[in-house]
């Protein structure tokens, strides 16, 4: 009696909802949750602990004093460790080496962490705190450092700040240089002006007195390594320049160093190294190894080369900030050098070890619910206790030997628990939330495993037992145990699990909904193994034709790609070498069914008909041609279509052709190809829509046309190209320079892929966060070359195409909803047809106008293809639902890739999100990028809606059974990619290469569930007519 | 009747399979650094020389060919102009294909069109040599039910193992382990040698052990 009874659709669509809420639980578990307490909140001087004394004095909670005077940062892009400590350094840094081998220095091996690009590395720096994947992708369109950091302390203390170098610090600390000059690194092939521009404010600034830190960030060395890599002859004379550089500003430091007064200290650092064929990104030793030279007269002199000592590059933060008498950054997780207060009384040693313990402390405490149970937490206690005592007998007067030891032991208990809750706090980055992973992973394999059956089965409703799920001893016992298992894993675990901090009733109904799905599927998939066994007696006849053949085995293979990284990288290559397989079994099927007939009827004239006479004669033979003509025609689209964009890591620095249209000297080729693309769309579009739709569809793609124009890629036959070249792209990043830089690296061995997480496209990555954060804040005011960016940008033109988007929008779903408000009938029919098309074509209006124009022909091939494989191939070989989905979702596949995508979160093109705005607004930005990376699936499937919808005289089952089958496509990459991610977890590229694939994967499977939606919705509403 | 017929094929095979093995061999003896990766193109021609020579021998000498109305000298020359083109013509279809699999349209060209002239010798020309330069009977051969003879079957079974050889060959490419057989085309026309080689060492057994459901039309 309680058996709810779903169509199929709903059913699938229910199954693939399941699946992304247990995606995102298995994401929430991957993705290790940033060390924060909070986001904007910053440490204050009145926060600090008091000295421990035993009396309560009356200045206890002061902070302790400056130590230097001066703070100079050297910061230079891409400083590998060996450029200065090894023969690189010996050869081409003379004086650096002096001054660390014989000078007042200390040097240090400083391990930057992954990612290594310049941005978090910059934050690591600045906040001590180790930015982690998500914070990389989460964080791309925030261009100001909300976090508590060194630089805001500094200028909250009052001090003085002055900054020449990358302009990306100006866009993280905006107003917080007292003078600053920021230069940007997006010509990479220029090595000398961008260090020049900071150079030339040197000797100014270092003979002036106003200022408390200097902070200078050249770029030139890591340029010069994207360009030839870390052995090129570029490398020497560039070492050397910047060893002029330390010589002058050392200089100049020791001649400001009176008596009196603090000293002054000089920080020499890079941000991260390079790997050997000079790209960043990764977690190899080269990169992450970089140089720390500390240099103060405040220091003892060396003796002779020493092998430096490693430590953390997030120790820099505590350090520089005690070192300047200003509170440690609240996330900071580093812990201070303790050789660079060295030479200061004991008493203060321990206050600094003291307030860096306080801070860290306090992280863990907001961190980590079970911190009691640290090791370093509990050492930290002991320390704070035995300072106390220390403290005691100083403030005695007892300056007896025995203070001393007794402060050294102190001393030692201080840096002691500082490691342990410090490697306590980075472990918590590097932990993966097991339960929360697991529970996602079994629910999400479940799912599909037991949905299965159904999906195969062809009918038009599930039933659900729901009452025999219910009150079934099973679902008890698989509540209790849930319930048991919870209680334990959450008692022992520590509390650090998702779901443990989740309210308890909320877990219990997750528990009983979740066993509930499971006794009801069981007890489907149990129903239906009789008669899956019974089935097979039946039809043993039933062969697999080589299309099926093709089709299982691409399904399974890329299914079974996906566990190597190089495959993930390359996953474009795997989709382009299926399609041509289909294509070339679809061309096999037609032949077959032709010349097949024909050989039934005739035996002999079968082929002296090559003529073609016959093409011009009957609409049979003509018919015959074309159908054969189209899977070629298919496969020479795909062929120009993959020259178009080159993504992937291997081949991706290959120039392809979309770089050839956009570089300045072919705008006349791009705007040819845009408008005659853009011509095609409009007559592959039009025949199905209204004539009001069809007009708004004209004028709609006019404004692209004239949208591009305004932003610059195209031209107007009435402008002159010398105009418009000197405007400055939107799509800078992409533009003519990358290419000449690309161009420049495809001359070196080609970017060895192994351990660099986002070499190929790395560059691409630093461009992005420049571009997204350019965007944002000065859009208005930056000017690069005398180029002004102050212009409307096209956004008139932009919202122009909107409007008509949403008019076709308008009218199409008009239709659909009289459709479903008329009875049933063929006018019903027709109309709901039309009103689907209209819809079609408003998105595709809407994606043409978010493509690059370059992309214009991909989009326009799509719907060539489209129109033809309907017409020809889908309709006339009578393939099933099943088969024209799975062709579709490949198709879609294909064409996430052939329009510039990969599986790196640097090619995501997120200035499609400023398309007709002004301003950044975080919602329509998310839509319009995720519309327009997924262009290519959603047009497809879109495609396959409108197709299936259409083809109502055959089987009714069609719309429902290609929902189920679409839905299964997605849900098995995304179900075996899960359990993959999870075994491979310790992988040397999981951050690389399997994290972003992951976030792809989540992000379809989402866009899947939307579409499924409407497929449902489209299918529910005959199934209630009918 | 059977057996005989299925020896001989096998006796066939085992020749040109013997052939693939020698043109790797002999090069290496007479020519100094000659290896498969180094010289692949040496290696790759002396391969597709060698099985070609080797298959119009065998099947000349087993008189497999199908018997000819006319026998006159005019209509052998026709014969064998025609043979040349369509192997020619082959060459042609297969450098397509494989450019619209994705390999370089240009720098490549060579290697492309070299790997195209071996995969022809591994399938056109076996079916000029067992059919003759008759495109219908090569249709009847390749849809689906159409061999009438042993031979038909092995030369199915060599031609689809050659292409799907080839079709593997290709996924070991994107891989980054930097061997010298990822290079292209070295992979692809190692995986059609293969190919090849398995369809000659299955096709006899495939028949041996399906004589008894495979029921020839006699002609
Ligand atoms: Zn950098
Ligand atoms: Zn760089």
């Amino acid at each position: 009696m309680f058996i709810m009874r779903l169509s199929s659709s709903v059913f699938a669509l229910l199954c693939l909802m399941c699946e992304v809420l247990c995606i995102a639980l298995f994401l929430r578990g991957f993705f290790p949750v940033p060390v924060k307490s909070s986001v904007s909140s910053k440490s204050k001087v009145s926060d600090l602990p008091p000295e421990p004394l035993t009396g309560s004095g009356t200045n206890a909670s002061e902070s302790p004093g400056p130590v230097f005077r001066r703070v100079v940062i050297l910061l230079v892009d891409a400083l590998r460790e060996d450029f200065v400590f090894g023969s690189d350094g010996l050869r081409f840094m003379p004086y650096t080496r002096q001054v660390v081998e014989r000078g007042s220095s200390h040097s240090f091996i400083a391990k930057a962490r992954a990612p290594t690009v310049t941005m978090p590395r910059i934050k690591a720096l600045t906040t001590g705190s180790i930015p982690g994947f998500i914070d990389v992708v989460m964080n791309l369109n925030s261009p100001a450092l909300l976090e508590d950091n060194l630089i805001w302390q500094a200028k909250n203390a009052g001090k003085r700040i002055i900054f020449y170098g990358d302009d990306t610090w100006v866009r993280l600390f905006p107003k917080h240089f007292m003078e600053q000059d920021g230069t940007t690194s997006f010509f990479v092939s220029d090595y000398t002006e961008v260090d020049n521009n900071v150079t030339r404010h040197l000797d100014d600034t270092l003979k002036r007195d106003d200022w408390d830190i200097l902070i200078l960030h050249y770029l030139g060395l890591d340029h010069i390594g994207h360009i030839s890599g870390p052995h090129s002859s570029l490398i020497g004379p560039k070492l050397t320049e910047m060893d002029d550089i330390v010589k002058k500003i050392h200089a100049a430091l020791i001649s400001k160093e009176s008596e009196g007064t603090l000293p002054n200290l000089l920080v020499l650092c890079g941000d991260h190294g390079m790997t050997e064929t000079g790209s960043h990104g990764g977690s190899s030793d080269p990169e992450i190894n970089t140089p720390l030279v500390l240099i103060s007269p405040a220091f003892r002199r060396k003796g002779g080369f020493e092998v430096p000592g490693v430590l953390e590059q997030v120790d820099l933060a505590p350090t520089l900030a005690l070192g300047q008498g200003l509170p440690i950054s609240k996330n900071s997780v580093g812990r201070l050098i303790p050789a660079v207060f060295e030479d200061l009384s004991l008493r203060d040693r321990l206050r600094f070890l003291q307030l860096n313990g306080h801070q860290l402390s306090c992280l863990l405490e907001d961190n980590n619910p079970s911190f009691h149970k640290e090791d370093g937490y509990e050492l930290f206690r002991v320390a704070e206790k035995s300072h106390g005592s220390w403290m005691k007998l100083y403030m005695d007067g007892n300056t007896s030997e025995v203070l001393g030891n007794m402060g050294k032991k102190v001393l030692k208990q201080y840096l002691e628990a500082l490691k342990a809750m410090s490697s306590a706090l980075s472990k918590q980055l590097g932990k993966y939330d097991m339960y929360s992973m697991i529970m996602g992973m079994i629910l999400v394999l479940i799912l599909l495993l037991l949905a299965m059956p159904e999906a195969l089965s062809r009918e038009a409703a599930v039933d659900i037992p729901l009452a025999a799920s219910l009150f079934s001893l099973p679902f008890y016992l698989l509540c209790l145990l849930g319930s048991a298992l919870h209680v334990l894993i959450c008692t022992s675990a520590g509390g650090l699990c998702y779901l443990c901090s989740l309210p308890w009733v909320l877990v219990f109904t997750l528990i009983i909904l979740s066993s509930a799905l499971m006794c009801a599927l069981v007890t489907m998939a149990a129903r239906r193994m009789p008669t899956s066994t019974k089935t097979p007696t039946k039809g043993s006849g039933w062969t697999l034709s080589e299309l099926d053949v093709v089709l299982l085995v691409g399904t399974v293979g890329h299914t079974l790609s996906l566990s190597s990284s190089s495959f993930i990288e390359e996953e474009h290559q795997t989709w382009f070498f299926l399609l041509n397989t289909l294509c070339l079994a679809v061309f096999q099927d037609v032949c077959r069914k032709y010349f097949r007939e024909q050989e039934e009827g005739g035996e002999e004239e079968s082929f002296s008909s090559f003529s073609p006479a016959v093409e011009l004669g009957m609409s049979a033979g003509s018919e015959k041609w074309l159908a054969l003509a189209t899977p070629l025609l298919t496969l020479t689209c795909c062929r120009l279509l993959r020259s178009l964009n080159h993504t992937g890591v291997q081949w991706a620095h290959l120039p392809d052709f979309g770089h050839w249209l956009n570089s300045a000297d072919h705008k006349m080729f791009l705007s040819l190809l845009a408008a005659l693309s853009l011509a095609l769309i409009f007559l592959l579009i039009q025949r199905h829509c209204s004539l009001v739709s069809k007009i708004a569809l004209s004028l709609g793609l006019l404004g692209v046309y004239s949208y591009r124009a305004a932003v610059g890629n195209v031209l107007f036959p009435w402008q002159h190209s010398s105009r418009a070249v000197s405007k400055l792209e939107v799509e800078r990043w992409d533009g003519e320079f990358l290419t000449g830089e690309r161009r420049e690296e495809s001359a070196m061995t080609r970017p060895r892929r192994a351990d660099a997480a986002f070499s190929g496209s790395q560059r691409r990555l630093n461009l992005l966060f420049a571009e997204a954060s350019a965007e944002v804040t000065e859009k208005n005011y930056r000017c690069l070359e005398g180029v002004s960016f102050c212009q409307s940008g096209g956004t008139v033109e932009a919202r122009f195409v909107y409007v008509f988007v949403l008019g076709i929008l308008f009218t199409g779903v008009k239709d659909l909803l009289r459709a479903q408000l008329t009875s049933s009938g063929g006018d019903g029919g027709r109309l709901k047809s039309r009103g689907l098309w209209e819809v079609y074509s408003g998105v595709v209006l809407l994606v043409a106008l978010l493509f690059r124009a370059h992309n214009l022909p991909t989009l326009a091939c799509c719907l060539l293809i489209q129109t033809v494989m309907a017409q020809f191939i889908w309709k006339r070989l009578h393939y099933d639902a099943a088969q024209t989905t799975i062709m579709h979702y490949w198709f879609g596949q294909a064409f996430f890739y052939f329009q510039g995508n990969s599986n790196n979160i640097g090619t995501v093109d997120i200035s499609v999100g400023f398309v007709g705005l002004e301003s950044y607004v975080e919602a329509p930005a998310v839509i319009l990028t995720a519309l327009s990376t997924y262009a290519g699936p959603l047009l497809w499937a879109f495609h396959l809606l409108c197709y299936l919808t259409s083809q109502r005289h055959r089987a009714v089952m069609g719309l429902g059974h290609g929902s189920y089958c679409f839905a299964l496509l997605r849900s098995i990459p995304a179900v075996f990619y899960v359990v993959l991610v999870t075994g491979l977890r310790y992988h040397l590229f999981i951050w690389s290469v399997f994290s972003p694939k992951l976030l792809y994967e989540a992000m379809h499977t989402l866009i899947t569930t939307a579409v499924c939606l409407c497929f449902t919705f489209m299918d529910q509403d005959r199934s209630g007519r009918l | 009747m059977w057996d005989v017929e299925i020896r001989g094929m096998a006796s066939a095979h085992a020749i040109v399979a013997s052939s693939i093995f020698l043109a790797t061999v002999i090069p290496a003896v007479f020519l100094e650094n000659f290896s498969v990766y180094g010289s692949h193109m040496v290696w790759l021609y002396s391969v597709a020389g060698s099985v070609a020579v080797v298959n119009i021998a065998v099947f000349w000498l087993l008189g497999i060919s199908p018997p000819t109305k006319k026998n006159t000298l005019s209509f052998k020359i026709n014969r064998l102009f025609r043979s040349c083109l369509y192997f020619l013509l082959s060459c042609l279809f297969y450098h397509t294909v494989v450019v619209l699999y994705g390999a370089p349209l240009l720098e490549t060209a060579l290697d492309t069109f070299s790997l195209a002239v071996l995969l022809s010798t591994f399938t056109t020309l076996r079916c000029l040599c067992i059919l003759g330069p008759n495109i219908q009977a090569w249709i009847r051969v390749f849809s689906r039910d159409g061999a009438l003879s042993v031979w038909d079957t092995s030369l199915q079974i060599t031609t689809g193992c050659s292409l799907v050889g080839a079709w593997l060959g290709a996924f070991p490419i994107p891989l980054d382990w930097d061997r010298p057989w990822q290079v292209w085309p070295v992979s692809c026309t190692l995986g059609a040698t293969a190919g090849f080689l398995t369809g000659l060492l299955v096709a006899p057994v495939w028949i041996h052990w399906h004589r008894k459901l495979l029921t020839y039309k006699l002609k």
